[in-house]
């Protein structure tokens, strides 16, 4: 892949006002409006059926969109069909692959598909990349669910695209295989790929995602950097360890809402840290005053997940 | 601009899929045929007089070749792509920049590929037991062509009907032998009573063998121009249909 492809600001993909609704009846995406980087590694996060899959459908042609338009690096994705498609790879959710076929065969299989001339030199790289050239000629219903993922994100990349799309990547996926496929993208990023993955955990879209954008219900409910997304709507929980256990939250502290953990033995606040007023040092002299007493304090950031529960729900109570 | 690498690509992989099973593929017709000789050839054949001026055992030989061609082109070909929508690999194929109409070049190419290998495997097998003289070699090279590729795409737009392997077999085992076996593969139409001689001529198979039968041996059951009409009309039939699957994405896309 060549050097230069580099995370910049002009977008690989630009999406505008993206519908679809089924057959059936049922709309999964509601005018969906989302711009990925070149270079950067984007995670479309959100609970199932949101629209994860749908949305990745429609970019890659597996799903005909019902309106709105898609441009894959300036091309549009139904009138340029072939352009688009070229610099796209596709891993889907499910482990769909030719049980009878070697993984060297099928990873040649893939490259001619997609119009490229055979080049073993780079398939060769690409299977040594993903640790899958020793099982080169091994018949891939022989291969464990790991390596039946690794074969399929190697065909994915076999025809060498800018853009690749990983639905679930880890769904199903032990911890240790988990930590290798984030391990894997962040390789293929340095690469110079531009990666978009769908995840409903959170700890994934945190651990590798540059952005994030949370969709529910077929609209894109934020999307941001994911450091700045755990900033802006981060929380903090202060956690206080108290010399005496009690038994109940105290009424003098009642307007801070903090509860209690742990038998009573710590006592737990949750603060807004964009707030003016946090509330901490006026619950630690409220707290002096009335005599209870702490040995330790701790202060946590809340994690993507608190800040995604949150986002759902306010839009749900909206 | 062509994805010609890619029509390669799905052509040499439905290849490969044959290959695995190239000695059943290959035994199986010499087999068959062989089984219809002892029969019908040798055992009734030898007490029967000839047909249409030709021995029963050369004039069962075009039926008997077009039978094995059209199941064969209709179960090699509506695999061919049930297979990929029923284990998911469609999905690469639906991404890929490959269009519907180099897709069915290369799914049907590679299935005609096959049924015109199983028929020049039967002719051969048969020249073992009998005679067989072409009359029209040319015209009979064009047939069996347009006839295995007009087979393979009607097996073709089964298999992208096809919601479960049952259905898969339903048109080639309810439908398609049936009419093959009434189509006078191994009779002439006019040895049959006048009525069902007219319900014969309903069953689009009759127009087929008996054109067939014709590059043989110069005599049909229907005149060879009206065989010629009816094969492309069915092509054209066909190629309608799997234009119109594609437009729409009937039953592959969602």
């Amino acid at each position: 892949m060549a050097a230069g492809k580099r995370q910049g600001m002009d977008p690989i993909i630009d999406i505008r006002g993206l519908t679809k609704t089924y057959a059936g009846g049922f709309t999964a995406l509601k005018g969906v409006d989302l711009s990925v980087k070149k270079g950067e590694i984007l995670a479309l996060l959100g609970p199932n059926g949101a629209g994860k899959t749908t949305l990745i459908g429609i970019v890659c042609g597996t799903v005909t969109p019902s309106g709105g338009t898609v441009l894959v690096d300036g091309h549009d994705h139904r009138k340029e069909w072939r352009a688009a498609r070229s610099r796209i790879g596709l891993v889907p959710q499910e482990l769909s692959t030719d049980a009878f076929e070697s993984v060297w065969s099928a990873v040649r299989f893939s490259r001619g598909l997609f119009g490229r001339p055979r080049d073993d030199a780079f398939l060769e790289q690409l299977l040594r990349d993903l640790t899958l050239w020793d099982k080169r000629k091994a018949k891939i219903l022989e291969l464990s669910g790991g390596m039946k993922r690794r074969v399929m994100i190697a065909k994915a990349l076999s025809h060498d695209p800018d853009i690749l799309f990983l639905d679930e990547p880890t769904a199903g996926v032990d911890v240790e295989l988990r930590r290798d496929m984030w391990e894997m993208v962040h390789k293929m990023r340095a690469r110079g790929v531009t990666i978009v993955l769908t995840t409903h955990y959170i700890e994934e879209a945190e651990e590798m995602a540059d952005r994030v954008a949370v969709i529910r219900s077929g609209e894109i409910v934020v999307v941001d950097e994911t450091r700045s997304l755990m900033r802006q709507l981060g929380r903090k929980t202060l956690t206080l360890n108290l010399t005496e256990p009690l038994s109940e939250v105290p009424p003098d502290l009642a307007e801070w809402a903090p509860r209690l953990a742990d038998g009573g033995h710590e006592l737990i606040y949750e603060f807004d840290t964009k707030a003016e007023h946090t509330g901490v040092p006026s619950l630690l002299r409220r707290m002096t005053d009335i005599g209870v007493g702490f040995k330790d304090l701790g202060t946590r950031q809340s994690s993507l997940e608190d800040i995604f529960v949150d986002l759902v729900h306010k839009r749900e109570d909206a | 601009m062509t994805n010609r690498r890619g029509i390669w690509a799905i052509y040499r992989f439905e290849m490969a899929r044959f290959g695995r099973t190239f000695w059943t593929s290959l035994v199986m017709p010499v087999i068959t045929t062989s089984l219809y000789f002892i029969v019908f050839g040798s055992a009734i054949g030898s007490r029967m007089d000839e047909v249409s001026g030709v021995p029963y055992g050369a004039f069962i030989v075009p039926g008997l070749m077009m039978l094995s061609m059209f199941t064969e082109s209709i179960s090699n070909a509506s695999f061919g792509i049930y297979m990929p929508k029923w284990s998911g690999t469609i999905y690469e194929m639906l991404s890929a920049p490959i269009s519907p109409l180099e897709t069915i070049t290369a799914y049907v190419g590679a299935a005609a590929s096959k049924s015109i290998i199983i028929g020049v495997i039967i002719l051969a097998t048969a020249n073992l037991f009998v005679d067989v003289e072409i009359a029209h070699p040319v015209l009979m090279a064009i047939f069996l062509v347009v006839i295995a590729i007009t087979f393979c795409l009607f097996g073709f737009v089964i298999g992208v009907w096809a919601k479960s392997f049952e259905q898969l077999q339903v048109i080639p085992l309810l439908v398609v032998y049936p009419l093959t076996f009434l189509g006078g593969a191994f009779y002439a139409i006019e040895m049959l009573p006048p009525v069902w001689r007219t319900i014969t001529l309903f069953n689009p198979v009759v127009y087929l063998i008996s054109g067939f039968r014709w590059t043989f041996f110069g005599v049909g059951d229907v005149p060879v121009e009206i065989s010629i009409g009816a094969v492309l009309g069915f092509f054209a039939v066909l190629l309608a249909i799997i234009f119109w699957m594609f437009r729409t994405g009937y039953r592959l896309k969602t």
